[in-house]
């Protein structure tokens, strides 16, 4: 049963990241998003380091929570579209497996992209070292995150025809407290001070979202094809 | 092995219409059920309210297997591995090749005998060369890495059809399997589902074709368009 569950759930990321490859628009929409978002601030807001400096987690992080949004919406769009969808909901194994592995292909095409960028986006606006690697820290804690709760919010929008919008304003009061605590880490770093509490924190959301979210996402793809 | 699947007074409610009361119907091995009526009667819905999609406003079903008779509730997890269900969208992603969408569909479906039967798991799930042999044999010769989109709508419903010779599943839901379809593949589908039901297997299907000259034991439900 374990296996198969695996098998599953392999097969889905290996079918899911082939077609975010053949549709390379997908990927590197969110990700120019974010790297447009950060480098057009400091031309906007005039290029004083010590401002780019208190200005930067903030920046950065909504940056990032928007270009998750971004594509989002057509995670399970496609799928639902053309009936995949009815397929993996008829399929013996369980359903949260299945949305799962789509939720880390997003996370694969949407979250690392950014993280791996953001080191040298945050020198831009003048990060200093320990403040480099909270960004970092906090966006691979917290964007896995981020793509479990936007999955939740395009699965409950999947069967209307312009859910894009509807799904912006179910999760971003979902994602408040992330930017909150993520911001604040980033901050703390900045300064020196430690910040692993508000890690600890972004830590735990992510486990509870995990444990929860694909059991949501579930639920409201059953609606949504009904 | 010996399946039965029995309905019981379904009442399906859309957009305020009520679509059918009282249906019942039952269906054991070797019978295939011919879901009938004009546009709009609710075929589609029957179809989906068996395969679980749709909760019926009222009304139960129930799946036998060796004996054991169960109603089907919301725990369809078992009953799922002997339906296979091809709706009105054919399930086929267009970026993708007719290949890659049938082993995905294969992988979805029939993982579950990987770790049951550990043993027998390579003759179980079919190969590569068996999966281009048989889209070959449905028309399909040289497309079989083609992105789908790039196939006709009769051609992409083959693709969809291809289930039918892998799956495993006793009990078949078919909306509409004809649609699109050239003659010669019609008269094989028909092949084939002689075939299935001669091997203990069940079909639901929708079809504005008459099968009364195909197959001996076929029930007809007969939906009428409510106002």
């Amino acid at each position: 049963m374990a296996l198969s569950n695996w098998a599953v759930y392999s097969a889905t990321l290996k079918r899911d990241l082939k077609l975010a490859l053949r549709q390379k628009v997908d990927v590197v929409n969110p990700l120019f998003f974010y790297v447009l978002v950060i480098i057009l601030f400091p031309i906007g807001i005039g290029p004083e380091p010590d401002l780019l400096q208190r200005v930067a987690p903030g920046v950065i992080w909504i940056a990032a929570l928007l270009s998750t949004l971004l594509g989002v919406e057509k995670l399970f769009k496609e799928d639902y579209d053309d009936g995949v969808l009815e397929q993996l909901i008829l399929s013996p194994v369980p359903l949260p497996v299945v949305v799962m592995a789509k939720i880390t292909a997003h996370w694969c095409t949407s979250g690392l992209p950014i993280i791996l960028i953001s080191p040298l986006l945050a020198a831009f606006l003048n990060v200093n070292a320990s403040g480099l690697l909270a960004v970092v820290l906090t966006l691979l804690v917290a964007t896995p995150l981020l793509s479990i709760i936007a999955a939740i919010g395009a699965a409950l929008t999947v069967g209307l025809q312009k859910g894009g919008v509807l799904i912006s304003l179910l999760v971003l009061p979902l994602n408040i407290p992330i930017l909150i605590f993520a911001t604040s880490a980033v901050d703390n770093a900045m300064s020196g001070s430690p910040y692993n509490g508000q890690l600890a924190i972004l830590a735990a959301f992510l486990i509870l979202a995990m444990m929860l979210g694909p059991f949501a996402v579930s639920s409201s793809l059953k609606v949504s094809v009904s | 092995m010996s399946v039965a699947f029995s309905a019981k007074n379904l009442c399906c409610i859309r957009q305020d219409r009520c679509l059918f009361e009282g249906l019942g119907f039952e269906l054991s091995s070797g019978e295939i059920v011919q879901v009938e009526g004009p546009n709009g009667a609710g075929k589609s819905s029957l179809l989906r309210i068996l395969a679980g999609f749709l909760t019926p406003e009222s009304g139960e079903l129930y799946w036998e297997k060796e004996g054991q008779q169960q109603a089907l509730g919301r725990d369809r997890s078992e009953f799922n591995e002997d339906l296979l269900f091809i709706g009105h969208k054919a399930a086929i992603n267009p970026h993708m090749s007719a290949i890659e969408n049938v082993q995905f569909w294969m992988q979805l479906h029939h993982s579950q005998e990987h770790s049951s039967q550990v043993h027998d798991s390579h003759k179980s799930l079919p190969t590569t060369d068996e999966v281009f042999d048989l889209l070959g044999r449905l028309g399909l010769v040289g497309l079989e890495d083609v992105p789908t989109s790039q196939l006709s709508a009769g051609q992409q419903r083959k693709v969809a059809l291809a289930r039918l010779w892998l799956s495993k599943a006793k009990f078949w839901i078919l909306d509409e399997p004809f649609t699109a379809i050239d003659k010669k593949g019609v008269s094989g589908l028909q092949v084939k589902f002689q075939q299935h039901l001669d091997s203990g297997g069940m079909i639901v299907l929708t079809t504005h074709q008459d099968l009364t000259a195909s197959f001996d034991r076929l029930k007809t439900v007969r939906l009428e368009y409510q106002f």
